[in-house]
């Protein structure tokens, strides 16, 4: 078992070094070297870079060397923490990047929450229930939430809340509180501001998540070994709860290593509808724009966060089924 | 002879699907004698796990046990309880400690999640409230006495890493947990090999002497049940249309659907080249069922058109057999609609 965790750490920094390679071309693809872009980009923003300047920072990539010294002088950076400069801000990547990688952390993982916390119980329920009245009112509703794509559902919700409150929903501070350092008062804000980017986040998720649950658990209803709990006298609640529904709970499990990344990058439209200060939005900016360094660094981001989902994935996949964790000895 | 421990009376379980009702089991009688077995022989879909399900009140829904009684004698003697008419919630304290069932498919019963040691458990915890540490020492005793090596390292092993005949080695002692005196064994050696068939029915053979169990072995294969079985049943589209002693039975079977299904065991005295006799035609389709006599379509021995208007009741023969045919009487009384 430690044998395959090792392994699989060590394919996961594999495909990590792999998609550093594809974010440092994507740092390289706009035409000309990107001193030129950065020095074209700052012109015409009104500031001026020196010769000097420019030559230092040619110096400081290694511009006109080979593709891998460039790559390895990138790397080396990144190694120490340093992901570059944001040529639209003007500031450092991370510095950029910043407190929205945390925030978008803890939207995705509440998102997640509500999407397990949902769907699980409608899903068993839909299951056990199968053809009643509940179910099919569930099915109902949860192939409006499929349909329906989450940016519209949070414009709905935003017009309402408006029209009818006079409340604006928008972002995952108050006005007067985005600014303000860190502090109590700023955490119980997020705190108010994250259940509505959350819930609306999570529904399309839990729409498929019900039915994915539903289908499984009709094919885990059906299997002898229920019976056979069901002939030891165990009550019906039991009987279901302990058998089936955890052998309906693989797919749960890996499911987690795609979530992680769609949460950032499918939840794009949303943040910016909604203003919420996440990743995704700043991506799109930093296509638009050009801004390669942030670009590139948000890809590779994305790209440890899939890695580590797919691992935290295999570890809850071992943990809840005991073939797996039989198979690797 | 002593009473009986469980005895079923016209039992009936219907199953109410889109397309109709399928009368699964029909009208079924038979007695279970402590330290006895009951042998049920007859075609896949003639009801018999359906029967053994009914017993234990487990029918799959949309399936119902829709009339007949089913009454179990208490072990300190006392008035007979009626099973059919228990709720699902009284019922349960019967399942297990008073009637066990043992499946046909070793692998497919258990779940591949949780050890043996843990699914063995769970009922002695629930019905003999042992505790977590009782119960597993528990589950290592039964596991010893079923003949599995190294119950105190199998225990904790999962179905998966076991073989076949293992597996049903731990599913009698799961069944065993709670000392039900009635063990219905559903077709338990069809998924397992010949060598370790005849292994599985000589344990529940020496543990129906120790214990003095009464079994229900359901079973296809008339040749177990020569080997097991004290008394027989045979069934035919949801009934039992001959029950008797398995030496009455096998030596001078009455009903024509027992003697055909007898005529069909392969012989070593056989004649070599001779054709092994088969059943006519095949088992009707649930919705199909024949009028008269289910039987009739297929019959070698058909009277006429009496069987194919009227069911035949249940006639007892002198010698304490029970025959469903006309050929051994009975008055066509009640015409059935189709």
């Amino acid at each position: 078992m430690i044998a395959f965790i090792t392994r699989r750490l060590l394919l996961g920094v594999m495909t990590v070094w792999l998609i550093s390679i594809l974010s440092f071309v994507i740092i390289q693809l706009p035409p000309g070297d990107f001193v030129d872009a950065y020095i074209a980009q700052l012109s015409s923003s009104g500031s001026q870079v020196s010769a000097a300047e420019a030559e230092n920072l040619r110096k400081l990539y290694g511009l006109g060397e080979p593709f891998y010294v460039q790559y390895g002088k990138w790397l080396a950076r990144i190694v120490t923490g340093d992901f570059g400069e944001s040529m639209e801000w003007r500031r450092p990547v991370t510095e950029v990047i910043g407190d929205r990688l945390w925030l978008t952390l803890l939207l995705s993982l509440s998102a997640l929450l509500v999407t397990w916390g949902l769907a699980l119980p409608i899903g068993i329920f839909s299951a056990v229930r199968q053809y009643s009245f509940a179910d099919y009112a569930f099915t109902l509703v949860g192939f409006i939430g499929i349909a329906v794509p989450n940016f519209l559902l949070a414009l709905v919700i935003m017009y309402f809340s408006f029209v009818w409150f006079g409340a604006s929903v928008g972002g995952l501070f108050s006005a007067e509180m985005a600014l303000a350092p860190w502090g109590w008062d700023k955490v119980w804000d997020l705190m108010k501001h994250l259940p509505l980017p959350a819930v609306i986040l999570a529904l399309g998720g839990t729409a498929q998540l019900i039915r994915i649950m539903r289908a499984n658990l009709l094919d885990e209803l059906r299997r002898p070994y229920v019976v056979t709990a069901r002939a030891k006298g165990l009550s019906e609640f039991r009987t279901i709860v302990k058998y089936p529904v955890r052998a309906a709970l693989n797919p749960f499990a890996s499911n987690i290593a795609y979530l992680f990344p769609y949460l950032v990058s499918g939840s794009i439209i949303v943040s910016i509808v909604l203003g919420l200060p996440t990743v995704g939005p700043l991506l799109v900016k930093a296509l638009v724009a050009q801004d390669m360094f942030l670009a590139g660094t948000i890809v590779l981001l994305l790209g440890v966060m899939t890695v580590v989902g797919t691992f935290i994935s295999d570890l809850v996949l071992m943990w809840v089924d005991p073939r797996i964790r039989h198979q690797m000895d | 002879m002593a009473e009986p421990i469980l005895s079923v009376r016209d039992l009936k379980t219907q199953f109410f699907g889109p397309e109709g009702v399928v009368r699964a089991v029909d009208g079924v009688d038979f007695d279970v004698f402590e330290g006895r077995t009951l042998g049920v022989v007859g075609e896949s879909g003639c009801g018999k796990s359906v029967t053994a399900r009914s017993v234990l009140g487990i029918v799959d829904r949309p399936g119902r046990v829709v009339g007949g009684s089913i009454l179990l004698r208490p072990a300190g003697g006392g008035a007979a309880v009626d099973l059919a008419k228990l709720s699902n919630e009284e019922m349960r304290k019967y399942r297990g400690p008073e009637i066990a069932l043992v499946f046909q498919e070793p692998m497919a019963s258990f779940s591949q999640h949780y050890t043996i040691g843990n699914q063995i458990g769970e009922g002695i915890k629930l019905h003999l409230g042992l505790d977590e540490r009782a119960a597993k020492k528990r589950a290592i005793e039964l596991l010893d006495m079923v003949g599995v090596p190294q119950p105190a390292r199998r225990v904790d092993d999962y179905p998966f890493q076991l073989s076949g005949g293992l597996r049903q080695r731990v599913m009698i002692a799961m069944a065993l947990s709670c000392d039900p005196r009635v063990l219905i064994a559903d077709e338990p050696t069809t998924a397992l090999d010949v060598t370790t068939q005849a292994q599985i029915l000589d344990l529940l053979r020496s543990l129906q002497q120790q214990k003095g169990l009464a079994i229900i072995l359901i079973t296809h294969d008339m040749g177990v049940i020569a080997e097991m079985a004290h008394d027989v049943s045979v069934m035919y589209l949801g009934r039992a249309v001959e029950t008797g002693s398995v030496k009455e039975i096998f030596t001078a079977p009455r009903h024509p659907y027992t003697r055909a299904l007898l005529r069909s065991i392969p012989t070593v005295l056989a004649k070599p080249r001779t054709r092994l006799p088969t059943i006519e035609g095949s088992i009707p389709h649930p919705f199909e069922r024949p009028k008269g006599c289910a039987y009739h379509p297929r019959c070698a021995e058909i009277i006429g058109p009496v069987c194919e208007k009227f069911e035949p009741p249940a006639v007892n023969t002198a010698d304490g057999r029970q025959v469903r045919c006309f050929l051994h009487g009975g008055a066509p009384a009640q015409e059935v609609a189709a």
